[in-house]
């Protein structure tokens, strides 16, 4: 193909202006997410003053961050979808089907006999395969992703019910629970499988082709479309990615927990979505945060342990919970208005 | 429906508004700078200036939308101020926005009395609203738009209607209508035109925004000039005041020739895109053309005759019935942007916000969203690469303001359609298909645009271009085809056609 803008012999080199490293973390990361950051240092202060060294323990923020990872990786996941102005119900319902999946009697016997890596890979296998179904039904069935993966939300937790007959599986593979379950230098793995999966989904949002389409595609579909991207595709790539994700989160609480259950991941979509929103992704779809995201996650589970130090019952935090969402979107539309304007 | 009277209305009747010393700032801004305007009843005022020169900020004020920070608005001489649009609406003055503002999902009907329905004890009286709206569709020579139509289901020019429906049920003193024949083909500017006059002779007032100067001289009384924020000149009369005076009232210099030289196509020059026995729609004649290397070919017909519908299936963005679209003989997947785009295919849509822009994403965004992988390394985007692709764009089309970081809404329509034709430069496309390339876009851009097609053209690209304005079509094109009802009844080099010519061949068509 010839081109008339590149073989033009001499080429002025344009240089951009350099931000450093740090100016820029103070000015797209912080400045856009000063909200959620005041809002969790406001509940820092909160568990410091009413539980004082309790709060403030090193164990006890692992506690925290351990607590947010499942969670965390799920939302990672949740927030390219939510990118592309789509939604998905079915993460919890994946995440169940998953465990129970990657437990099963035949399936810890084949783990023993081989590699412990096959559990792991079979939950984040089922988990894609779940992600790829509802991918293909919205981008090329044309069912909207609400409906899409509402089914899916049924169906995924029926079958997982039904593989393990309702019964709880305890997991007796050793090496996964040392493996998964366990510490690398004092920091638990679960905490370092959801940095690095928040670390690879920032990147991948904002550092690759990638990304850059599925921002394309949330901001404006038709024109992603008429500049020859492909929109189904990449649609369905993308669902594929969070049922993925919520494979990952499988083998996280597996290992967590040391059982494989239906009931796991209950209700855990809305959480999902709760730390999506908040963390300034726009259901409208076209912006996406992963730093967003993952602050989001940290306020909810350092409120579900600050109460829980505080003796304080779940019905109470669930009251609380309702009324840091609401007051965090408005916060962050604020703070988006006067950015926009400077 | 004919209301043609005398036209020429008296302008020095009794000033319905009058406004004084308007200022309005924005943060960062100041959009309007002590701006006078007045208007008489009775009189078509239009409102001329370049894209961010204010026009908009003042009919905003007017509308209610924005409030002024300084000045003054009376009306019959008293002193008003609107908080919010239903005050102003309330007042008399209606709007006609730009972008229009119909409920989609609703009837025409339901449209027209949005926000004051006629209501019994709060049940809402259907019939009523029928009766009414066909009494105003009908009083605008409009019948054929029935009240219980969807006006999703309507064209442009049908929507268009409504809104004036609505602006007129309420008791209206002065229309405001921003860009109306943006969206209409000649016979309905004429029919648009036909319902000014109506309404004028009425008493009503008029505020006339556009950007063609030729409706200017058929419709406008008197003129008042803004640029960057300030009224440079007010109340022209249309009558004394030359199009060369206006264009550099507007614009600061005087742009002499709009439409540049054209390099004749090589007589050896190969076929660069074919089109062999499309059928766009089931029903529709095969369509057969070619297009050589550094040809323009113009596309002239109405809008609604199909020209954008061609263009859609040449590219993929909609599914032909049958046919063939071939690129440097290759044969295009059917109904597959990706492979139009990949065979060095590019359009500019018609819709250039809601087809083309990426409005909350920067410039470098838009202008690499067809060729991402090349400014990237194995999956991975270089900010570097892109910033270089996307100054050059901005060099070469004088894109101002010069950022590749800014964001594509902040940008005016002129710029904004450069962006999607750097877009398309820097994939390096062979075949370009511009679909109103000039809409909506101010006097100065038009013809950096106009000046950037003849370069394209000379380099060897093949371009296809659809407007209704028939003044550029046979201004940019070495060829035009007439469209009409789907059909191409002429090819003929732009040379031997004229305007009258081709509504001729048109209306022929239409009766056959």
């Amino acid at each position: 193909m010839s081109t008339t803008t590149e073989t033009q012999p001499s080429r002025t080199v344009y240089t951009r202006p350099r931000r450093s490293a740090m100016k820029w973390l103070l000015d797209a990361g912080l400045r856009r997410n000063m909200g959620l950051i005041f809002a969790l240092l406001l509940l820092c202060a909160l568990g410091a003053f009413t539980a004082g060294d309790r709060f403030a323990d090193s164990n006890n923020m692992m506690t925290i961050v351990r607590l947010a990872a499942v969670t965390g990786v799920v939302s990672i996941g949740a927030t390219f979808v939510i990118t592309i102005a789509g939604i998905d119900l079915s993460v919890g319902a994946i995440l169940a089907l998953s465990a129970v999946w990657a437990t099963t009697v035949s399936g810890q016997a084949f783990a023993e006999s081989s590699s412990w890596i096959f559990m792991a890979l079979t939950a984040m296998a089922v988990g894609a395969a779940a992600g790829l179904i509802n991918g293909i039904l919205i981008a090329y069935g044309k069912v909207v992703s609400f409906i899409t993966t509402l089914a899916m939300m049924a169906a995924a937790r029926g079958l997982a019910e039904i593989i393990s007959d309702k019964k709880t599986q305890i997991i007796t593979v050793e090496p996964f629970l040392k493996a998964v379950g366990g510490d690398v230098f004092g920091v638990p793995v679960i905490v370092l499988i959801f940095i690095l999966v928040a670390i690879g989904g920032w990147v991948l949002l904002n550092r690759t082709t990638f990304g850059r389409r599925t921002f394309a595609i949330g901001g404006n579909p038709e024109a992603a479309r008429l500049a020859g991207i492909k929109v189904e595709r990449h649609t369905m790539a993308i669902y594929a990615l969070a049922g993925l994700c919520a494979g990952i989160g499988a083998l996280m609480l597996m290992a967590r927990t040391t059982t494989g259950s239906a009931t796991h991941g209950t209700g855990l979509e809305l959480d999902v979505i709760a730390a999506v929103v908040i963390g300034g992704t726009l259901l409208t779809g076209g912006r996406g945060s992963i730093f967003g995201t993952v602050l989001g996650v940290l306020i909810f589970s350092t409120l579900t342990n600050l109460f829980t130090l505080n003796n304080l019952s779940l019905s109470v935090q669930l009251v609380a919970k309702g009324a840091i969402i609401v007051s965090a979107v408005l916060i962050q539309r604020q703070l988006a208005r006067r950015a926009q304007r400077t | 429906m004919n209301y043609d009277q005398d036209t020429e209305s008296t302008p020095g009747g009794s000033t319905l508004l009058e406004m004084r010393g308007i200022e309005k700032r924005f943060p960062g801004i100041v959009a309007l700078r002590e701006v006078a305007f007045e208007v008489t009843a009775g009189e078509v005022h239009c409102l001329l200036g370049q894209n961010g020169a204010g026009k908009s900020t003042l009919i905003k004020v007017l509308a209610g939308v924005h409030q002024p920070n300084e000045g003054q608005i009376l009306l019959d001489g008293k002193e008003i101020g609107f908080s919010n649009p239903d005050e102003a609406i309330k007042a008399g003055i209606g709007t006609m926005y730009q972008e229009l503002d119909l409920v989609e999902t609703l009837t025409v009907a339901e449209n027209i009395f949005l926000g004051h329905e006629k209501a019994r004890a709060g049940f809402s009286s259907r019939k009523a609203e029928h009766r009414a709206a066909a009494g105003l569709l009908t009083r605008l020579g409009h019948p054929e738009i029935l009240p219980e139509m969807e006006v999703g289901e309507l064209s442009a020019a049908g929507q268009q209607i409504v809104s004036m429906a609505r602006a007129l049920s309420r008791d209206v003193r002065l229309i405001i209508m921003d860009e109306p024949s943006a969206v209409l083909d000649s016979e309905e500017v004429r029919n648009l035109f036909d319902t000014v006059r109506f309404l004028t002779a009425s008493g009503v007032a008029v505020i006339y925004i556009s950007h063609r100067l030729e409706e200017i001289r058929v419709i406008g009384d008197r003129i008042t000039v803004l640029k960057d924020g300030t009224a440079v000149a007010s109340n022209l009369l249309v009558a004394d005041t030359p199009n060369a005076e206006l264009i550099k009232l507007m614009t600061g210099r005087s742009i002499t020739n709009v439409f540049p030289a054209l390099t004749p196509v090589a007589d050896d020059a190969a076929a660069v895109l074919e089109v062999k026995d499309l059928v766009v729609a089931p029903g529709n004649e095969p369509i057969s053309f070619s297009v050589a290397a550094g040809e323009v070919l113009g596309l002239a017909g109405l809008v609604g005759s199909g020209r954008s519908e061609i263009l859609g299936a040449i590219y993929g963005s909609t599914k032909p019935v049958s046919g063939s679209v071939h690129l440097d003989g290759k044969k295009l997947r059917p109904g597959s942007t990706v492979s139009a785009v990949n065979a060095g295919m590019g359009l500019c849509p018609e819709e250039r916000k809601s087809q083309a822009l990426l409005l909350d994403d920067t410039l470098a965004a838009n202008f690499t969203l067809a060729s991402i992988p090349r400014y990237s390394l194995a999956g991975f985007t270089s900010g570097k690469r892109e910033y270089q692709a996307s100054m050059e764009q901005i060099t070469k089309l004088e894109l101002r303001p010069a950022d590749p970081m800014r964001e594509a809404r902040t940008l005016s329509g002129g710029n904004q359609q450069k962006i999607v034709l750097g877009r398309w430069l820097s994939h390096g496309c062979r075949v370009l298909l511009l679909d109103e390339p000039t809409r909506g876009v101010d006097v100065g851009a038009r013809s950096e645009i106009y000046t950037l097609v003849s370069e394209l053209s000379r380099a060897g690209i093949a371009i296809i271009v659809v407007s209704s304005e028939l003044e550029e079509v046979l201004g940019l094109s070495h060829e035009v085809l007439v469209v009409s009802e789907n059909r191409i009844v002429h090819r003929a080099p732009a040379a031997q056609m004229s305007e009258h010519r081709i509504l001729d061949l048109v209306m022929e068509g239409t009766t056959l």
